[in-house]
């Protein structure tokens, strides 16, 4: 049956409720099982070598005593994992980031592995490995990392995207371009020009559930991976083309996974795991400590921006432009890409250029975190449009809503919006009571907007109706935030049953079809999809079924409120079929039934959000506090509301710590100094106000009911607007993220001096 | 290395069992008892995942060693509720949704138990600072406070 995913209206019964979620008593009682909860027979307990410098070329690894202590029963190198990429770049990445093969690349880079009867022993054997460095000069800082003058880390990265392939190798391993219109003429135009450079830290996405899996390879070549996962379809892909299995023959079951937000997106350990197995014959269990997590896993760019907007004195840009420099770890990236694509998202503008540059360094391999890239550059850009609106003397909201893409607006990427939410964001903002509250000394307010893509991807449901009349859903995008309870919701909708009679599950890669992994906030989007999908497949054969029973036409039989209701004068005495009554018979109608979708959710509809910030900083002692927050998002239409506000209070609270705290320290001997909870300090509870939210709904036109991904968008805004708090309440702007106490003291006194010269 | 062996309470059960002297409470817990309700995300007291109460006192079990459990009453999240009755703050953070991923719920409930225990009627910054100790990454804590506000006055009507 062809599936139209456009949006129709509809009057919802289930969608838009606030149910408790599937998975809820599992977890509150301890019984839900992450990463580390899992255990097989005959298990044995992996642990990774990690390199202590930033760069250094492997000569030689000795593992002979290691493999001779009581009770370890495999240790192994590079050389026990082959390169099967067959010339796929990106795979060999992977692979070589999993384990070093000639160059150790960063402090934390996996060198070697063991698998012991028990963690002491296997900490013991890690301690008898010996290896063979020869350090090399490192670069850890992006700018550094762009200087002809600084050590190479790949002699094989030419710059990609310059209209010459240059003759020499460097550290910057592609320039991307975005934009149309003339900037040049554009800034001719302009009455009043703001020009500024910014840099963000690194940060990490500081997931409390370490990456933990187990991995047990059979000798008929068959395997089994629990893992922590944000896509488990992908894991088994990129174990099953490392290791040389045959895919379907390793199964892939993704555990409750305790937090991702981008973090586990692509294999780290498990390819290990799996060799560590495969080499000992027994299961293997391997889970990181938050010291590797932090040294090897994660985390994001740290960037350096310059920006350049231009606008008349009506307050109309008339052009805007950005460079945009990102770390990629040691690895060729495309994180400056994104961002070279988001920084002017909001805004609709006739000239607009922007240019990107993949930067690599001697740090871990850069993953996604939470829209990845977005933060940094609406940091730099919505900055300098509040300093530009300031200097023109144009409120930062009306300044904002003036220039506002709009649908049908060309975005600075490329594609013609549709309906979007925008310039409702920033309309509810001006009218919000938090921008009218008064405000006390030492304190200021900043606003800011930001933009996410949203993405859709491979999608496979099923829908199986059990003989009682409740509904099993089982679906293949990992549950990240509760997407089970508004997967449910949906399915509960489509078929007119109530929301307790179905169970959704996430299955695992041996019980359904490839699906694309859970990022781009596409789970409750795609996975929603689908459900509809399945569900009206299964509605099909519901209506088949009652009219066998009524011994009618199928054509005469109608679906309404979860009943089969018979249409035409004819049959003006045959009632209604609940989907209980039909489910219970359908052992003698021609057996289970089912409902099954596989489809690309295209159409995922772009978000946008605007956040007001409220903080206090102290002048003496540099420390800020965040007295206030409100989030305002387009979530197209909030299947589960409370869900949709958590993953706002959730990225706004995340941008809090990045804007105010975190940061990745690393020594001049390029080793990471801050690898715990305790020195890489994310909020907690104390740090924090109630975080307020608002949900607009404007319906995605390419969804029956209107959803757009709601998980990333919201930590694109609060660097931006907790920079403009900050600018407005010590009266310097701030360029440099995070805004530690050290920096805000140094901004304070520089100011001091400027005046006192 | 010889063995300790340890007689313990957990959770109102007697319980006896064998651990290596530099073993924490936390790895006794998850990988000889199977009572994995108790994480580790950091496995150096920064996070909170892995809460435990010893004798009416709130502690992260990854800085407890096995064998310090020797006499001693331990609560855990598996003896939280009663049977089938959730207690409480169980009850309140499914209703407020008060996690994301869950991970960190666990100790999220038991600090919150022994706050409770000790405050009964918190305020906004005391609730804050009494789960200061704990991490969530996911929620930014608004409705974890919500949830315990919310259980606290029907723990006081009770």
């Amino acid at each position: 049956m062809n599936f139209d995913p456009r949006y129709s209206g509809r009057n919802f019964s289930s969608v838009g409720t606030r149910p408790i979620r599937p998975d809820g008593v599992d977890k509150v009682t301890g019984r839900a099982r992450y990463g580390a909860d899992f255990n097989m027979a005959g298990q044995l307990v992996g642990r990774i070598l990690r390199s202590p410098h930033a760069h250094a070329i492997i000569k030689k690894i000795d593992t002979s005593k290691a493999e001779k202590l009581a009770g370890v029963k495999a240790v192994i190198t590079a050389a026990d994992l082959p390169d099967l990429t067959d010339g796929d770049a990106a795979m060999y990445d992977i692979l070589d980031n999993c384990m070093a093969r000639t160059k150790a690349l960063y402090d934390g880079h996996a060198v070697a592995a063991v698998a012991a009867i028990d963690a002491r022993t296997a900490r013991q054997a890690l301690k008898l490995i010996e290896v063979d460095y020869e350090v090399l000069p490192h670069v850890t800082d992006v700018d550094e990392a762009m200087k002809h003058t600084a050590p190479l880390i790949n002699d094989a990265i030419f710059t990609e995207g310059l209209e010459e392939k240059p003759v020499k190798p460097s550290n910057v391993s592609k320039r991307t371009q975005y934009g149309h219109g003339d900037v040049h003429q554009g800034f001719a135009q302009a009455d009043t020009i703001v020009q500024r450079s910014f840099k963000t830290e690194q940060t990490h996405q500081g997931y409390i559930e370490p990456h933990a899996c187990v991995a047990s390879v059979n000798p008929d070549g068959t395997a089994d991976l629990w893992v922590c996962t944000q896509g488990h379809f992908v894991y088994r892909q990129h174990c099953a083309q490392l290791l040389g299995l045959e895919a379907s023959k390793l199964r892939v079951t993704s555990s409750e996974i305790g937090g991702g937000f981008g973090g586990k997106t692509h294999v780290w350990a498990e390819p290990v795991a799996l060799a560590l197995s495969r080499k000992a014959g027994r299961p293997v269990k391997l889970v990181m400590t938050r010291d590797e997590v932090f040294r090897a896993s994660g985390p994001t760019s740290a960037t350096s921006i310059d920006v350049k907007i231009g606008a008349r004195k009506d307050g109309t840009i008339t052009a805007a432009e950005a460079t945009l420099r990102y770390s990629c770890g040691p690895y060729a990236g495309m994180w400056a890409e994104i961002g070279a694509m988001t920084a002017f998202a909001c805004y609709k503008l006739e000239n607009v250029k922007t240019v990107g540059y993949e930067v690599l360094v001697n740090r871990p391999k850069t993953a996604a975190y939470r829209a990845p890239s977005a933060p940094m550059a609406a940091f730099a850009v919505e900055s300098a449009v509040d300093e530009l609106a300031k200097e023109i003397g144009i409120d930062p909201v009306d300044f904002r809503i003036k220039n506002a893409a709009q649908e049908g607006t060309r975005a600075s990427y490329g594609p013609v919006y549709g309906p979007i939410g925008i310039g409702p964001t920033l309309e509810a903002v001006k009218n919000h009571p938090h921008m009218k509250a008064p405000l006390k000394a030492n304190q200021g307010r900043g606003m800011a907007c930001g933009f996410w893509f949203n993405f859709g991807g491979q999608t496979c449901t099923d829908l199986n109706i059990g003989m009682d009349g409740t509904v099993s859903l089982a679906v293949g995008t990992v549950d990240v935030g509760g997407s089970r309870a508004s997967l449910s919701l949906v399915a509960a909708e489509e078929l007119g049953i109530d929301y307790s009679h179905v169970k959704a599950i996430v299955a695992d890669t041996s019980s359904l079809g490839y699906n694309d992994m859970t990022d781009g906030s596409r789970g409750t989007f795609s996975s929603s999809m689908a459900t509809i999908s399945a569900a009206r497949n299964a509605i099909k054969i519901l209506r088949e079924r009652a009219a066998q029973m009524w011994d009618i036409s199928v054509d005469d039989v109608a679906w309404e409120k979860g009943h089969a209701v018979a249409k035409g004068e004819t049959h003006g005495n045959l009632g209604k079929l609940s989907l209980k009554e039909i489910a219970a018979q359908s052992g003698k109608t021609g057996g289970p039934i089912a409902g099954h979708s596989e489809l690309v959710a295209d159409g995922a509809g772009v978000s946008f959000a605007t956040h007001i910030c409220d903080i206090e900083v102290d002048p003496e002692t540099g420390s800020t506090r965040v007295i206030r927050y409100t989030v305002v998002q387009d979530a197209g239409k909030a299947v589960h509301p409370t869900y949709v506000e958590g993953q706002y209070q959730g990225g706004a609270a995340q941008g809090i710590g990045w804007a105010l705290n975190e940061e990745y320290i690393y020594g001049k001997d390029g080793r990471l100094q801050n690898p715990g909870f305790l020195d890489y300090r994310i909020p907690v509870c104390s740090d924090l106000p109630m975080i307020d939210t608002q949900i607009l709904e404007i319906p995605n036109p390419n969804h029956p009911y209107g959803v757009r991904g709601v998980g990333e968008t919201s930590i694109v805004p609060p660097l931006a607007a907790i920079a403009n708090a900050v600018s407005n309440a010590v009266g310097v702007r701030m360029s440099h993220i995070p805004m530690s106490p050290p920096r805000i003291l140094a901004a304070l006194e520089a100011e001091r001096e400027r005046f006192s010269r | 290395m010889a063995g300790v062996a340890v007689s313990t309470t957990i959770n109102g059960d007697h319980v006896e069992y064998l651990c290596q002297p530099d073993e924490t409470l936390l790895d006794v817990l998850r990988d000889r008892l199977g009572l994995t309700g108790a994480k580790e995300g950091c496995g150096t007291g920064d996070c909170g995942a892995c809460s435990v109460i010893v004798d009416n006192r709130l502690v992260c079990s990854c800085l407890v060693l096995g064998a310090e459990a020797e006499g001693r009453q331990i609560e855990t999240i598996e003896g939280m509720a009663h049977g089938d009755q959730l207690h409480p703050l169980q009850q309140k953070f499914l209703e407020h949704a008060a996690l994301q991923c869950g991970i960190c719920t666990p100790g999220f409930l038991i600090a919150a138990k022994d706050l409770l225990a000790k405050n009964p009627s918190p305020t906004e910054e005391e609730i804050r600072f009494g789960l200061a100790g704990n991490l969530c990454r996911c929620t930014g804590y608004d409705k974890i406070v919500r949830a315990v506000q919310d259980a606290a006055n029907v723990m006081k009507g009770a």
